[in-house]
């Protein structure tokens, strides 16, 4: 058994409360969702906090609801949850590909939405999606609420532009975008962290792409985004030949590190591969007029 | 093909569930963990971030002064107890705790006991030691250079890291067939370091009895009698007044042969404070300093005429032991049985050489077959053959069944000296061939192949040699490797059998419940088995090397012998006739031509306890003992398909299908048989695609947890196809030949080979395991990795 170092617990019983406690105990607190990444880190004693602020009984901080043409997920959403919403699998099939491909049952039971996003995980499978869906993010804390577009959420791994005070509330992600989407991620091993995954988002008008965004994980994309990628795309006929400069453009500029799921020039091949097997998907979703 | 034994039953051989499934499904097995004692302390150990550091200084004052800490260890207190290193398996010494420096990361540095858990864990981080680094030997390969530093200058004399050199075979024969060959194929291949991973981890309880001088030890030990007498030689304990007690055990693999250092820890810990003292290794503790098993690089060659007749084997080892020699294995062999490597086929000629050498690398290894290196032997010679197959453009299926030993050839004598006992190994592989479709398979393949598509098909064909063994030959540290069983039955006809063997979830609480049924008749559900614990059990060498059935099995056929013997004389007295007259059947003596006038056991039982007389020298009770001293090792086989398909954009490799096909002799319980198989294949395809302990340059093991050292799920798995031959062993009582490693020998081979076989379109002919989808890819463009080490 790992066991961390002595920690002091709070219960919230609301967000406002949530809040106060952030408020009163300092940087030193550390909010816990679904746990699964946070606790890892401290029986590791990688992380040592003094006071866990407990969000698990701010009920009301788990919804997927639709409002203002947008789909508005509350950060204690589980991942399961995702999984099984019949808003998410009709607007967002990127979603549920990624949700299915995400841990295993146990973890995505517990796990999280904002408790992913918070933790900027390098190779978070959520970061990437929600990269490529171009959403928001709502942090709210004792000073008021903002909305950050999730590509400038993400600071670095394992870093976030979130103030010690404020907790992340809500995903927001905008319905009008997509005619079509995908992700398709290569594990050693079911369950197991992406050597490499890439989402895909396309709006079509005349056969031609007019918002493209793609977002990778595991690869060292700066907010987890292929930019280059993107821009080369936009305003393109989807042909197989555009698909395929478009995707060997990504593996171009993301940044991959080696470790043991794979080498570098693996890693930039496996983004090459998955680019062009998402846009592939999500085009054939755009032509079939169906998610 | 159906034994006659495949029915569910409830005497004798058959299909039973598991006694000891009960409390296991209802959650009431009893594992170390689960000991709690009265005034019970706890302990932590301090462990090296460094793979190779002197020990500039320790300071435990910050720790002492915790208010729940009740002792801390350090190497130099138990250098004033003669403690700080004790013997290793393999006539070497390990640290208890590290004295001079550090060898490995994660060696243990100091030890702290405290009320609770907690502390203790958190006294852990108000040590301070101060290391001077020194550079790590990582690279086996470069471990014998001059210019690698010095790991073992605790040895005296020592001046490089060469730990032996051993060889077997006839060299110069060997020589002169390759010399004469028409083909010479030569292979480079690792076998890399795989950990047995169980899933409790090592633990143990001690606790010294300051009033009448006795310790007791709860620990994870696969063989508590040998440790028993390990902890009396090494800490000059009488031995009567130790009893070592393994309760549940949660896997061993192997991973629980030795003693590690947490044990004698946990024992120091009750000595000094006179309470009993828990230790309780975690996750990462026990991926990154217990026993491993394999790391064998190996360099083979393989000798043929041009039609396919082989002729030759030769190899060369370089076997990586890391900081301590610490395999178990028996005495005389220090590559284990590595010398099995010539496999299942009828050879001229074959030698084999290895060297062992240090590294900085945790010291081990035992698991699953590892100690005794047939896993290693086995992957060599089939990944050989296919080799030869891919020369001389052989199917691999049809290479084998060419060269495979025939029936007729029983006993066989090998290239290397052992004597198989029995084998039918063309009807095995026939009957894998047929289970799998093997001809459809390939035509399948060709039609792949010209679409692009990557499917292959891997054929293994294994032979073990397990149940060490003849005591003559075979010892660990001095013990010989013979079992002692004691079966009583009490006067209502119940009985209870004591073993020297301890289960880790093999399910000796049923086997050997049905061999004492199969022997003397008496119901299964009424024979207690009786394990684990060393004031209640004969003595013997324990549970490792698929050696339970073969050696313990046949102490238990022939303890049951001896009941069924003397129940026949005092069925003789009670019927008033001479036991000559008496006939058996299951259960039962009976006067021959007379069936109606008889005596079952549980009658019989009853008056060897009653009044009865007895003939002259005949003394009441009804029990038999045995000590097992095997005459010679047995040699279960088996033929092994596998068929994957390769995603060959991602290197994604899918296990398809599995056929094994097993013979080890009759199956005392097919279902348990099963499960073994079916759990061995499920570790094969882990080794073969995804398991690997790699270090990187500093010594950093890249291998501490379950996020970085994957084991397979269902998902990897196929639904295995299974099938069994039955070639009894000729000079086990029963027939018994084993099967706990069978599956995990035989199948990483036929995996790679299947893997290979698809990738031979590339002109690919060999890379090593384990096949991540990186390592796929990387050898289909022509650049496959050492799996050893960090990937660049
Ligand atoms: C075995 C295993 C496998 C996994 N595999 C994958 C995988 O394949 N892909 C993948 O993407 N992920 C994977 N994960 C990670 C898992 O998805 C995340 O652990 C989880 O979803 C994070 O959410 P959580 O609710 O558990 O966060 P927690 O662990 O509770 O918190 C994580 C961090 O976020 C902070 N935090 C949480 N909620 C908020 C909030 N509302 N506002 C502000 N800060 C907050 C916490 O303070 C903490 O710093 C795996 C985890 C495990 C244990």
């Amino acid at each position: 058994m790992q066991v961390p170092a002595p920690v002091d617990y709070e219960r919230a019983l609301s967000l406002d409360h949530a809040i106060e406690l952030l408020e009163r105990y300092g940087p030193d607190a550390k909010i816990i969702a679904g746990g699964h990444s946070l606790l890892p880190m401290m029986k590791l004693r990688l992380l040592q906090p003094e006071v866990l602020i407990d969000l698990n009984n701010v009920t009301d901080l788990g919804y997927i609801k639709v409002e203002s043409n947008e789909m508005r997920i509350g950060a204690l959403t589980r991942h399961s949850e995702l999984l099984e919403s019949p808003i998410v699998s009709e607007h967002f099939p990127i979603i549920s590909e990624a949700e299915r491909v995400i841990a295993d049952p146990v973890v995505r039971n517990r796990g999280t939405v904002g408790g992913s996003l918070c933790q900027a995980d390098p190779s978070e499978d959520l970061a990437a999606v929600f990269s490529a869906l171009k959403a928001s993010v709502v942090l709210r804390g004792s000073k008021g609420t903002r909305v950050v577009p999730v590509r400038e959420f993400h600071s670095g791994p394992y870093s976030t532009v979130i103030d010690p005070g404020e907790i992340l509330t809500e995903i927001r992600v905008s319905l009008s975008s997509p005619c079509g989407s995908a992700y398709k991620k290569v594990e050693r091993r079911v369950g197991d962290w992406a050597i490499a995954a890439v989402g895909v988002v396309l709006r079509v008008s005349n056969s031609r792409a007019d918002d493209v965004g793609i977002g990778l994980t595991a690869v060292g994309a700066e907010h987890y985004c292929a930019y280059e990628a993107e821009e080369f795309l936009v305003g393109k006929e989807l042909s197989e030949e555009t698909i395929n400069e478009c995707a060997r453009i990504a593996a171009e500029n993301c940044n991959p590190s080696a470790d043991q799921r794979g080498p570098v020039d693996y890693k930039r091949h496996l983004v090459e591969v998955l680019t062009f097997r998402a846009l592939g998907k999500a085009v054939a979703r755009c032509k079939g007029g169906s998610q | 093909m159906t034994a006659v034994s495949d029915t569910e039953t409830t005497i004798g051989f058959g299909r039973v569930l598991r006694k000891e499934d009960v409390r296991f499904l209802r959650g009431k097995g009893n594992y170390v963990d689960d000991i709690k004692l009265p005034g019970m302390l706890h302990g932590a150990v301090l462990r090296s971030p460094y793979a190779h550091a002197k020990i500039v200084s320790i300071n435990t004052a910050a720790a002492e002064a915790h208010p729940k800490v009740r002792a801390v260890v350090t190497g130099k207190l138990l250098e004033t107890l003669n403690l700080a290193w004790i013997p290793s398996l393999s006539h070497d010494v390990i640290a208890v705790l590290a004295t001079d420096k550090v060898r490995y990361q994660g060696q243990e540095v100091a030890f702290v006991v405290a009320d609770d858990r907690y502390a203790a864990r958190d006294a852990l981080e108000l040590i301070e030691v101060e290391y001077e680094v020194l550079p790590a030997v990582i690279d086996a390969k470069t471990a014998l250079d001059p210019s690698s530093a010095l790991i073992r200058d605790d040895i005296e004399g020592k001046s490089d890291n060469h730990i032996f050199d051993w060889d077997c075979g006839d060299q110069e024969e060997t020589d002169q067939v390759f010399d004469q060959a028409e083909v010479v194929v030569k292979q480079e291949m690792l076998y890399p370091r795989v950990h047995p991973a169980p899933m409790e981890t090592c633990g143990a309880v001690a606790d010294m009895d300051p009033i009448s001088g006795k310790l007791t030890i709860w620990s994870t030990t696969q063989a508590p009698h040998a440790h028993r007498t390990l902890y009396a030689l090494v800490a000059g304990l009488p031995e009567h007044k130790l009893r070592v007690v393994s309760p549940d055990i949660g896997g061993g693999f192997g991973n629980k042969v030795g003693i590690y250092p947490g044990y004698v820890l946990a024992v120091v810990g009750s000595i000094l404070t006179k309470r009993p003292v828990k230790w309780m290794e975690d996750r990462s503790e026990n991926l990154m300093s217990t026993s491993f098993a394999r790391d064998y690089h190996m360099s083979g060659e393989i000798a043929a005429t041009k039609d396919g007749k082989i002729l030759g084997l030769r190899v060369h080892v370089l076997a990586d032991h890391g900081a301590f020699n610490n395999t178990a294995q028996p005495t005389k062999f220090p590559a284990g049985f590595f010398h099995i490597f010539s496999g299942s086929y009828d050879l001229r000629s074959a030698y084999c050489q290895v060297t062992g050498v240090y590294t900085n690398k945790a010291p081990g290894g035992v698991a699953y077959a590892c100690s005794f290196r047939v896993t290693e032997a086995v992957y060599l010679v089939e990944r050989m053959v296919d080799c030869l197959a891919q020369e001389l453009k052989m199917d691999p299926a049809e290479l084998r069944m060419r060269n495979l030993l025939k029936p007729e050839q029983f006993p066989y004598l090998s290239p290397t000296g052992w004597e198989y006992d029995s084998g039918d190994y063309p009807r095995a592989l026939r009957l894998a061939m047929d289970i799998a479709g093997y001809e459809t398979l390939r035509q399948e393949q060709a039609e792949k192949r010209a679409k692009g598509e990557l499917m292959g098909i891997g054929v293994s064909f294994f032979t073990e040699t397990v149940g060490a063994g003849p005591k003559k030959h075979m010892d660990i540290l001095g013990l010989g490797m013979a079992d002692g069983c004691d079966v009583r039955v009490h006067p209502t006809g119940k009985a209870v059998v004591r073993l020297s063997v301890q289960t880790q979830g093999q399910g000796h609480e049923t086997t050997f419940a049905q061999i004492v049924s199969e022997v003397t008749g008496i119901p299964i559900a009424d024979i207690e088995v009786v394990h684990g614990d060393t004031d209640s059990t004969p003595f013997g060498l324990g549970t490792y090397g698929s050696r339970s059935t073969p050696v313990s099995g046949a102490a238990c056929a022939i303890a049951s012998q001896r009941v069924r013997d003397k129940a026949r004389i005092i069925a003789a007295a009670m019927l008033e006739c001479s036991p000559e007259d008496l006939e058996w059947e299951s259960g039962r003596w009976f006067v021959k031509g007379d069936p109606s006038s008889g005596k079952t056991i549980q009658e019989i039982a009853l008056a060897a306890h009653g009044p009865l007389e007895l003939p002259d020298g005949v003394e009441g009770h009804l029990d038999g003992q045995c000590v097992y001293d095997p005459p010679n090792l047995t040699y279960p086989f088996g033929a092994y398909i596998c068929v994957v398909d390769i995603d060959k954009d991602t290197g994604k490799v899918n296990v398809r299908r599995f056929i094994a096909v097993d013979d080890c002799g009759p199956r005392i319980n097919p279902m348990i048989v099963e499960g073994q198989v079916h759990g061995g294949l499920a570790d094969g395809v882990g080794m073969a695609l995804m398991e690997a302990i790699a270090f990187d340059e500093e010594g950093n093991c890249l291998g501490g947890s379950f996020m970085d050292y994957l084991l397979p799920t269902s998902l990897e798995c196929p639904s295995w196809e299974t099938g069994q031959t039955v070639t009894p062993s000729p000079h086990h009582p029963l027939g018994l030949k084993g099967v706990g490693e069978s599956a995990t020998v035989g199948s990483p081979p036929a995996v790679v080979n299947a893997i290979i076989d698809a990738l031979s379109v590339y002109g690919v002919r060999h890379a090593d395991m384990p096949f991540t989808p990186a390592q796929v890819w990387r050898t289909i463009v022509g650049s496959p990795m050492r799996t050893d080490m960090a990937f660049k």
